[in-house]
């Protein structure tokens, strides 16, 4: 039944180094899955890649209205990239709603194209326009092309008998055939994932529909006039290697596999599902022949108690919620804290406060992680910059709660959570272990067991029930250091709080130092953290070639600071510190350091451009002055 | 496998801490009667764990030689569930409270029980909140004045045992701290059951509530008050054992054997597997109107949950082979840049 793919195109093909493209629809529309083919089809092609899904925290708002558009945005190139893209190169709108909310996004000579046939007048009420705005003047900005694709998907599956219903939903493989013959994709990785979907052979009449909707919207491109050429871009140059696209919560979750491989231990995971951080627990209750343990508890405090009662018992103990289950899990984290426990505690961060915006991004969690909690009680906090360092910084976290015995903070965001790139298959050969010991003998001269007794580190040792002799009792209450009797001493109180916080601190001793990119010294230090990592090294490294004097300096370690930092951001007129919350790191910064630190912030549930950020450090090193300390995003 | 462990004693599970419970507390027997089953239960101490929430009760940990954990407030069943499914080979037996399990912890309390962990539950009911000196709980009675309810409860309370039926419990009880013999009985019977086990303890907190209970622990009144429930016996109490319990229609009634006109037979016969139907009656039955019944109200076996569990695990390494870290990573569409 299948005919050839067509591989090239007979009309001129123009190599271009990079594109970004975003596509957009109703959220039934299937517009996620067609971002995803393209986004894996791209990598395939050896493009180095990053993506922005964006999409409504209802499963189906209203259809048709602007509150129910889904979106996808993605940048291939032949060059390295490290965000989505600022300006679009193409924007496909499968809808009026999709076509208002993303137009502006779109520059002057931007190609649109759009699905015509839902531009009826209902189509523009539910969308609450009053004009159709394909007849906008405005139109004439962008070079427009209106495929009839509702009706063209209709003809293509014609004669495979499906409902009008069924026919309707292949036309986002139409649009992603027209997209694919645009920037030359190759529609094999696709014609794969149909068939593994929906079934291969002709047995599967909806397989074959959307395989012939796809093939349709490729001859489309090649047939119609008004598109006279395609593009061509080349593979990236990147480090030589094995890599497959990886998304940041399935990086978060691999990175947890391979913690306890290196360390030896089947991973107990406690969750309650929440947006942005659900996938990761669809990931890992994947792997029950891994030894995976998931646990979907009945709530946010019943998962990270249950992870502490694994800890206890010897598990690899992980718990992940986004920032208001994080806020339900503060008092399970001080008795964890105060067990001294080795625990997990990912915070995926969306949009708040209270619930917020689910599905968009933002780094506001930071000062609740590093201070929502009572007493005296600090937690090193590590933050991923990007989807495939999930996988790295988890890793580095079970390190750092083994050897110190404690639980450790990660942070991860909505934007790096969803998003993708391409990520260098590790060698798990050469992994180097994690070693942890659990003691089977008395650790008292008297022959008697103490819990509280510490190494070094200050950490204690993790004895286990079912040794015998070792038994003992833990609790929130104080206790006596060393033995780990309740103890309401005063100046044992005081010590405990002192190791308690030198604990943290030794962190930083098995941690390695801040790197800087750029000059080591200069006007600008521009000091970020999490997943804005990729568009500030990009309007750095702009800045930087046009001559500006800012280096970067990206932070994953927040709690506590790499020893160096303080040393870094010395050499610096100036110190930059671009957030997407109100200042929260730079409240940080500024009190440690007693630095006069620039803030950048903004919280739209967006991230950041690349742009907004280099007209920012423009300002700042063309004024060679120090500026007010806060200042607005667009 | 039996003659080669050392024979264990109440003292092998006493650990070094002063008990720091009020004088005349309920929960001292308790703790004695655990002392003395643990060691025929024949789990050693470093296989038995306890955990409690917070609350008088909660400091119970403490006072036995064994693996433990005080936890937070209300949230015992959760570390209890995390610990069994990650090392199902432990006795694990969680020690709490009527405000701790029923007030602040009841959604883990209704959790632990409909999944069948298979773990023991003592909750020590004394109708009080005892740690935080006298505030009324969701077990005390209506009316009841407490220190912060000077006019009297207005909330109606929770019936543990009924509230255990409706999460479907494999393993519900009920006992008198100082109904010692009775008491030690119903712990073996808790900690034999596979699957989740829970007691309640009719407790006195001589402090806050004293004489809650008085009409279940005096001898002169508890035979009246109580009855106990054996498992294919007729429901008789009384202390001339002259009044029985009998089904009627949909209603239980209290019927008088001494007249001779109601024999035995006619009796409810308590059946430990019956529907839950009929032990959730047996549940409501309360003084003045009837004896309240002490005793093993259900026993039913049943899957339990970390069995489940793990067994999903074994099931997808006897399918997929035990997991291949390597070959995971390289799965999917892959490409390869040169070098």
């Amino acid at each position: 039944m299948s005919t050839e793919a067509p591989s090239t195109s007979t009309k001129t093909v123009k190599t271009v180094s990079g594109i970004t493209v975003r596509l957009c629809g109703d959220s039934g529309d299937g517009m996620q899955l067609l971002g995803t083919q393209l986004t894996n089809t791209s990598a395939l092609a050896g493009n180095d890649i990053a993506t922005f899904p964006d999409f409504p925290a209802e499963i189906r708002a209203p259809r048709g209205t602007r509150a129910g558009v889904s979106g996808f945005q993605v940048q291939f190139a032949s060059h390295e990239v490290h965000t989505p893209g600022d300006t679009l190169d193409a924007l496909v709108a499968m809808n009026p709603a999709a076509l208002v909310t993303n137009i502006a996004d779109l520059p002057k000579g931007g190609l649109l194209i759009v699905n015509e046939d839902s531009f009826e007048d209902k189509d523009l009420k539910l969308a609450k326009l009053k004009v159709n705005p394909l007849e906008e003047p405005a139109m004439e900005n962008y070079r427009l092309i209106k495929v009839p694709i509702t009706r063209l998907t209709k003809q293509a599956v014609a004669e495979l008998g499906l409902s009008v219903k069924e026919a309707d939903r292949c036309k986002n493989f139409f649009a992603m055939g027209l997209v694919y013959w645009l920037y030359g994709r190759n529609m094999d990785a696709t014609l794969r994932y149909i068939n593994g979907k929906f079934g291969g052979g002709d047995a599967s009449p909806i397989a074959r529909a959307n395989e012939k909707a796809l093939r349709a919207g490729w001859a489309f491109g090649e047939t119609i006039e008004a598109l006279g050429q395609s593009y061509n871009i080349e593979p990236a140059k990147l480090v030589p290697g094995t890599y497959k696209n990886i998304i940041g919560n399935q990086a978060m979750a691999f990175g947890l596999m391979a913690a306890a491989h290196r360390s030896g231990k089947e991973i107990f995971y406690g969750s309650y599902p929440i947006t942005p951080a659900s996938d990761i627990l669809h990931e890992l209750c994947k792997y029950k022949n891994f030894g995976v343990c998931t646990f979907q508890a009945e709530d946010e405090i019943a998962a990270v108690c249950a992870a502490i009662g694994a800890s206890y018992g010897g598990q690899m103990a992980v718990t992940c919620s986004s920032g208001p289950g994080i806020a339900l899990k503060t008092e399970a984290m001080g008795l964890a804290l105060m067990l001294e426990l080795p625990l997990l505690v990912i915070d995926v961060q969306r949009g708040g406060p209270s619930t917020g915006l689910p599905t968009k991004t933002e780094q506001s969690d930071l000062m609740q992680v590093m201070f929502g909690r009572n007493g005296e009680s600090p937690l090193p906090v590590l933050a991923a910059q990007s989807p495939s360092d999930c996988y790295e910084i988890i890793q580095e976290a079970w390190m750092l709660a083994t050897q110190l015995m404690l639980p450790v903070i990660v942070l991860s965001d909505g934007y790096i959570a969803n998003g993708s790139e391409p990520w260098s298959v590790p060698d798990v050969s050469k992994m180097t272990p994690i070693t942890i010991t659990h003691p089977t003998e008395n650790n008292n001269p008297d022959g008697s067991f103490m819990p509280y007794k510490r190494n070094e580190l200050l950490a204690r040792p993790w004895a286990i029930p079912g040794t015998a002799e070792l038994m003992h009792r833990v609790g929130g209450l104080e206790k006596e250091d060393g033995s780990g009797n309740i103890s309401y001493d005063p100046d044992n109180h005081q010590k405990m709080v002192n190791i308690r916080a030198q604990k943290v601190a030794n962190a930083a001793k098995l941690l390695p130092p801040q790197q800087v990119i750029g000059p080591q010294s200069g006007e600008l230090l521009v000091l970020s953290w999490g997943g804005t990592y990729g568009h500030c090294l990009t309007a750095v490294q702009n800045a930087q070639a046009e001559g500006t004097s800012v280096a970067l300096a990206h932070i994953r370690y927040l709690n506590p600071f790499p020893s160096n930092l303080g040393e870094i951001i010395s050499r610096y007129k100036q110190v930059l510190i671009p957030e997407l919350n109100m200042g929260q790191l730079r409240t940080l910064i500024r009190n440690r350091y007693l630095v006069d630190a620039v803030g950048f912030n903004k919280v739209k549930g967006k991230p950041f451009t690349v742009t907004e950020l280099q007209e920012k450090i423009a300002e700042l090193t063309k004024s060679g002055s120090r500026n007010a300390s806060h200042s607005k995003a667009s | 496998m039996s003659t080669a462990l050392p024979v264990l004693k109440a003292e092998d599970f006493t650990s070094d801490q002063d008990i720091r419970w009020c004088p005349g507390c309920g929960d001292y027997s308790i703790l004695a009667q655990m002392k003395k089953v643990l060691p025929e239960i024949g789990v050693p101490p470093e296989k038995t764990v306890f955990i409690s929430g917070i609350g008088c009760s909660s400091r119970f940990p403490y006072y036995v030689n064994t693996y433990g954990i005080h936890s937070i407030h209300g949230r015992a069943p959760t570390f209890a569930t995390g610990l069994k499914l990650t090392r199902p080979e432990l006795s694990v037996w969680v020690i709490t409270g009527d405000g701790d399990a029923l007030s602040i912890g009841g959604n883990h309390f209704i959790h632990l029980l409909r999944r069948n962990v298979d773990l023991n539950i003592v909750l020590f009911n004394n109708r009080i909140y005892g740690l935080t000196k006298g505030q009324y709980s969701p077990t005390s009675v209506e009316g009841q004045i407490t220190k912060s309810t000077p006019m009297g409860v207005v909330d109606h309370p929770l019936n543990p045992i009924s509230v255990a039926i409706g999460a479907e419990a494999s393993f519900i009880a009920r006992s008198v701290d100082s109904n010692v013999k009775h008491l030690a009985y119903t712990l073996k019977r808790a900690a034999a059951h596979k699957g989740t086990s829970f007691v309640e303890v009719y407790q006195n907190c001589n402090v806050f509530n004293d004489g809650a209970f008085a009409y279940a622990q005096d001898k002169a009144t508890r035979d009246d008050a109580t009855i106990e429930l054996q498992h294919g016996k007729p429901m008789i109490f009384g202390k001339d054992k002259d009044k029985g319990i009998r089904l009627n229609g949909l209603n239980l009634e209290v019927v008088d054997l001494a007249e001779g006109k109601v024999k035995e037979d006619d009796l409810l016969f308590h059946d430990e597997q019956a529907s839950s139907t009929l032990v959730y009656m047996l549940s409501r039955l309360r003084r003045p109107d009837f004896p309240e019944p002490i005793g093993v109200f259900r026993a039913v076996e049943g899957e339990t949950f970390e069995t489940a569990v793990r067994g999903q695990i074994d099931q997808a390494i006897a399918q997929k082979g035990k997991g291949n870290l390597q070959k995971l990573f390289s799965s999917g569409e892959t490409w390869k840049v040169g070098g």
